[in-house]
């Protein structure tokens, strides 16, 4: 689409996007370029000098049995937020829909924790199920289950799959709340008339005509679990125990920052890049395909 | 008050030409009305005097200066857009006020000239009010208020009316035709509707295809049609076209042109052609009586309402006067 | 609407009402730490209800904290997330109203260039963007919190979507009027942006207070901590009990502004929110 309206000149256009150039330039496009280039080599121990490599870093990255086990740490950690979220969200969503009054309250205290930063997400529930003074194990440790996620990977990874998910519900609630009140109400009530059940109308009609919604918050809330999930998993595990909780972006930091490891960052960096670009392109496409409905 | 003239204007979009040269002299104080059916290049000519469009050749002169490399704003010119073009956040006043404020007239001048131009357009009451809360027509008031504050040398209106409903239309239609004899302002006016043009021109332009294809008064395009398109798309119901030679005229490819008014329906014996009747519309005033000849042709006949009504049909005869035939030569100009 | 009646419409309240105590309970459990006493905490189980030592924690972590007074915590994260809403937003309107009301050249490359940066967090770019930041010797400074992290193009995308609705009538009525671009943008299309302006700084005033990463990195000053990273930083390294009421008075406090931005724009923070993800 473009403007049949112009102004004139070259100069103003010019300065009025420098800023932006500048910006992306210096804080985008060099350490891109940087992390690609850098991926390359690998520097000696006193980064006095680097040896390339080519793809070196990327053969011992992906041979690595560590760097392995944190992909599929990350796919299993992504599933689970993204169901645990949307499930729950749904279930919200339809739940409030029902509702002919107060839907509206209801969302007004279900949006709230959006605001929530991920990392006091983890600090909450970190305090919940603190091995010596959480409520939560307390009260499990009545139940006769002695919980500690210091020591267990599996309960590690539940607490963060919990608490990523937590605040993410408001969102997903946000968006499937809007799909339904989308979907016509004379399309469920003609279902009705025609027999269908509450969950006979939920899975034949309303499912499927919310499916654009589902799919979009499928794709945001991966990229979420991927990348803004950092907060989350540095405040409650960091990682560990034994890396059970050590999810891509998470060594990306520790291999960059704590180990000093930087060819291997940024060729894991540069993994990451090629991952967000395809859930980009997939997001794109699916934009361009709303587009025509 | 300035002359416009326009000398072998031309527009290019890329390659492609829209506009393959216009010559007009308006005088000071004329109404021209820019007539054509949609894609004819009506409105790219309005906005390249206007300079919204830049000019791939030819001349544009305001009050005798060529202003081809002039912005919008000194042509001395205002412009009334189709969809009023109101800024939404904007009172009424400071949108009338707007050009003014601008050009840095004083607050005193800013609010009489507004006060001015509101009390000729009637929107006084509303001068505190913001676009969307004024009706259609009031947004028009407030669009044409908007030009008329400025003073300007030359209006320029760009389909001003179609936005509006049939009896608005009309009335808008009056007031504006009265508004620019009282201010004497020389005046361009875009539209698509023939009656709009009829009404309101002192010369009319018939734009068909990029092509200026007459201009004059609009009872002498009406009388005397230069081209096949003119007699097609000046008139209401639109000239009936025959293959000359079905009635022993011209030359093969030649068509004959004949308005509905001047047909009449006559005896089958006696006359110049015959036709079927396929309906008859009465609407009071006048009878529409639609028929076909043996070619295939509708011919559309218009009579008193006060004639007999033929039945559907009806094996009729049509005859007219001789002078009332247009014969267009293949290419489309006018043989006689 | 397919009406409930009656025990069908008692269990959707109540599964509805689940649901909220499921998102309240750990707030409501911090905030109960933060009126509590530390001793009551170490005991488990701790009390659900509040106890009376809100004033004393609230006022021993705005005044003291633990490494840096939470009050000095509270400052920095204002201003980073000011910082990031307004200055993408001023950047963003100035490049949009230059893509889309002129043609210049080199338009298309930067086009591109720009839309390139969507969507691409800053995460994945860390160390290089670390580098640069230290050279620049942004390293414990407000512009090192704030310039990484404006550098994407989603709002640009945003302003641009929204200036190609602006009917080209408007902009050429201006021009009519005699108004040169810059005028145009201030007085017209500025005006006309308002609401998008303020759905977009709610969500980018979250945005800029949640962050975490990248304060981590390059805040090594206590003084110089956001309040989002700085709580971890409270937490004692090795077997120490951490003091929880303080450092839940501070997750609370952390989590104070953005709540309000979030309830009290409540109608431009959904419309920023369905725009920004369109």
């Amino acid at each position: 689409m473009e403007k049949r309206v112009r102004f004139k000149g070259y100069l103003l256009p010019i300065c009025l996007v420098m800023p932006q150039i500048v910006i992306t330039a210096v804080f985008f496009f060099y350490p891109a370029g940087q992390a690609i280039w850098q991926s390359l080599f690998i520097p000696d121990p006193f980064g006095f000098s680097a040896q390339f490599v080519g793809l070196g870093n990327f053969e011992f990255l992906l041979s690595d049995p560590f760097y392995r086990a944190s992909f599929i740490t990350t796919a299993i950690f992504s599933i689970l937020v993204t169901a645990v979220s949307m499930g729950v969200a749904l279930f919200l969503a339809v739940l409030a829909d029902r509702l002919i009054k107060g839907s509206g309250t209801y969302r007004t205290l279900l949006i709230w924790p959006y605001a929530v930063a991920p990392a006091v997400a983890g600090v909450l529930w970190l305090f919940m199920f603190n091995t010596r003074v959480g409520v939560v194990t307390w009260y499990l440790g009545v139940l006769g289950y002695d919980w500690n996620h210091v020591l267990n990977p599996g309960e590690a990874m539940g607490l963060v799959v919990l608490a990523s998910s937590w605040g993410r519900i408001s969102y997903n609630f946000l968006f499937f709340l809007a799909g339904l009140q989308a979907i016509p109400r004379s399309v469920i009530e003609a279902a009705a008339i025609d027999g269908a059940h509450f969950w006979t109308r939920f899975r034949t009609i309303v499912f499927p005509l919310l499916s654009p919604t589902t799919f979009f918050l499928l794709v945001v809330n991966v990229v979420y679990a991927f990348f803004e999930t950092f907060g989350v998993v540095h405040t409650i595990t960091a990682g560990g125990p034994q890396q059970a909780t050590t999810i891509l972006v998470y060594k990306v930091y520790s291999d960059g920052f704590v180990g000093q490891d930087l060819g291997s960052s940024a060729a894991q960096s540069v993994i990451l890049l090629i991952i967000v670009s395809v859930l980009t392109v997939i997001q794109f496409r699916y934009i361009e395909r709303r587009v025509h409905y | 008050m300035a002359t416009v003239t326009l000398e072998n204007l031309k527009k290019s979009f890329g390659r492609t030409e829209v506009i393959h040269g216009v010559n007009i002299d308006i005088a000071d104080g004329e109404f021209i009305v820019i007539v054509g059916p949609s894609g004819c290049g009506k409105s790219t000519l309005l906005r390249m005097v206007a300079g919204l469009e830049t000019v791939t050749s030819g001349k544009v002169f305001i009050g005798g200066h060529l202003v081809n490399e002039r912005e919008p704003m000194d042509r001395d010119i205002a412009m009334v857009f189709q969809n009023y073009a109101l800024y939404p956040h904007m009172s009424v006043f400071d949108n009338m006020a707007y050009g003014l404020k601008i050009a840095g007239r004083s607050k005193a001048e800013i609010a009489e000239r507004v006060a001015a131009a509101a009390h000729v357009l009637q929107i006084e009451p509303f001068l505190d009010r913001k676009p969307r809360e004024l009706s259609g027509g009031q947004r028009q008031r407030v669009a044409m208020g908007r030009a008329i504050v400025r003073k300007p040398a030359v209006f320029l209106f760009d389909e001003p009316l179609s936005n509006l409903d049939a009896k608005l239309r009309v009335q808008m239609r009056l007031e504006i035709k009265q508004l620019q004899r009282e201010l004497g302002v020389t005046s361009l006016y875009v539209t698509h509707d023939q009656v709009e043009a009829m009404t309101l021109a002192d010369r009319m332009i018939v734009m068909n295809e990029g092509r200026a294809d007459q201009i004059g008064a609009p009872l002498e395009v009406y009388a005397n049609p230069q081209t096949v398109f003119v007699a097609g798309f000046i008139g209401s119901p639109p000239t009936n076209f025959l293959p000359a030679l079905s009635v022993s005229r011209g030359s093969t490819e030649e068509l004959l042109g004949i308005r509905p008014e001047h047909l009449r329906i006559v005896g089958p014996d006696k006359c110049e052609l015959r036709a079927r009747v396929v309906n008859a519309e009465a609407l009071g005033a006048e009878t529409l009586v639609h028929t076909r000849i043996h070619s295939g042709e509708y011919v559309t006949v218009r009579q008193e309402g006060s004639r007999p009504v033929p039945e559907e049909g009806e094996e009729v005869g049509l005859g007219w006067a001789k002078e009332n035939e247009m014969l267009f030569f293949t290419n489309g100009a006018r043989r006689y | 609407m397919v009406e409930k009646r009656g025990a069908a419409l008692w269990l959707t309240h109540l599964g509805l009402i689940v649901g909220l105590f499921f998102i309240f309970f750990p707030i409501w459990l911090a905030f109960v730490a933060s009126t509590i006493s530390q001793p009551e905490i170490v005991r488990p189980p701790m009390p659900l209800l509040p106890g009376d030592r809100f004033l004393e924690n609230y006022s021993k972590a705005l005044v003291s904290g633990i490494n840096a007074p939470v009050a000095r915590m509270l400052f920095n994260s204002a201003v980073m997330a000011l910082g990031i809403a307004f200055g993408k937003i001023a950047i963003s309107l100035l490049s949009a109203f230059a893509i889309v009301y002129f043609r210049f050249p080199g338009r298309q490359l930067f086009f591109w260039l720009i839309f390139l940066t969507l969507m691409l967090p800053v995460e994945v770019r860390i160390v290089p963007t670390y580098e640069v930041a230290a050279q620049f010797g942004m390293l414990n400074s407000y512009s090192g919190l704030i310039f990484p992290l404006i550098a994407s193009a989603t709002a640009t995308f945003l302003f641009r979507q929204f200036f190609l609705t602006v009917p080209d009538e408007l902009a050429e009525a201006a021009r009519v009027d005699g108004a040169r671009p810059m005028r145009f943008f201030w007085d017209i299309l500025l005006p006309m942006s308002r609401t998008n302006i303020a759905a977009l700084f709610v969500i980018l005033f979250i945005y800029g207070w949640n962050q975490y990463l990248w304060p981590l990195l390059i805040t090594t000053d206590p003084s110089m901590n956001t309040i989002v990273m700085g709580i971890k930083q409270m937490f004692p390294s090795g077997d120490d009990t951490a003091d929880w009421p303080v450092i839940m008075a501070t997750s609370l406090l952390a989590m104070l502004p953005p709540i309000l931005v979030v309830i009290g724009m409540q109608r431009l923070f959904i419309r920023g929110l369905v725009e920004s993800e369109k």
